[in-house]
């Protein structure tokens, strides 16, 4: 016999509370991935040369920087989600998955930070 | 006739997951850039190896058809658009669409490539 209350029981089960988020979230990353993929695209393009001398005068600025950042993190986010739904779908087993989830969401952070961090880098280059 | 919607979704997510890869190129990209001159000389020359072009055709593809697809699955997600006979439309209209872009912008980076 259990001291639980069949209500007790039955609260938290069934949804799973978290999937409007997640759907949410991923239309929210892809409508401005819209703009800031086809911005990053164009810039590589019409760049005169991809130079180092070139890149870096054009990452300097501050604009470009501020959309870097954005874009690479916007990038990464909507890239977590995506992957995690593919794992949701075709990893089985409970351990095998979280496993597979914690381990990619550590490197979309990671690339995530390396990508800001970079762009700071060679931004504020001059400044302090 | 589901054919074709079936076969776009999947390869949605097929490019999606070859685009996080090249979020990894990325961020590599722009770590050789604040790593200096020397490091970026070292990075570009493991960047324009044959193998890594073949990559950024693959790349360029899945940019542009994970672009349109994307833009297909938001207007759906307006409610819009979900009759079989538009889905089957919308289909085409994304496979013809993206090869279009991949064609431009395949022309421009030759273009931008025979420049520098």
């Amino acid at each position: 016999m259990s001291l639980r209350s069949p209500i007790g029981r039955v609260l938290g089960l069934g949804s799973a509370k978290e999937g409007v988020q997640h759907w949410w979230l991923q239309r929210l990353t892809s409508v401005a991935l819209v703009p800031l993929s086809i911005w990053f695209a164009v810039s590589l393009l019409t760049l005169p040369s991809l130079d180092h001398a070139t890149v870096r005068a054009w990452m300097s600025q501050s604009s470009t920087a501020l959309l870097l950042i954005v874009f690479v993190v916007v990038a990464a986010w909507h890239s977590k989600l995506g992957v995690q739904v593919v794992v949701e779908d075709y990893v089985h087993g409970a351990g095998a998955r979280t496993l597979t989830l914690v381990s990619l969401t550590f490197v979309h952070v990671l690339l995530a930070a390396a990508g800001v961090f970079s762009v700071l880098k060679v931004a504020l280059r001059g400044l302090s | 006739m589901s054919r074709y919607t079936l076969a776009t979704s999947i390869f949605n997510r097929f490019t999606g997951v070859a685009l996080s890869l090249g979020l990894l190129l990325l961020v590599y990209w722009l770590m050789a850039v604040a790593a200096g001159p020397l490091s970026f000389a070292r990075a570009a020359r493991l960047l324009s190896m044959p193998l890594a072009k073949a990559l950024y055709a693959a790349l360029i593809v899945a940019f542009c058809y994970h672009l349109i697809a994307g833009i297909r699955h938001l207007v759906w997600d307006t409610g819009r658009g979900l009759e079989r006979r538009q889905a089957h439309f919308s289909a085409w209209l994304v496979i013809v669409a993206s090869l279009l872009l991949t064609l431009i912008i395949a022309w421009c980076a030759w273009f931008a490539g025979l420049r520098s």
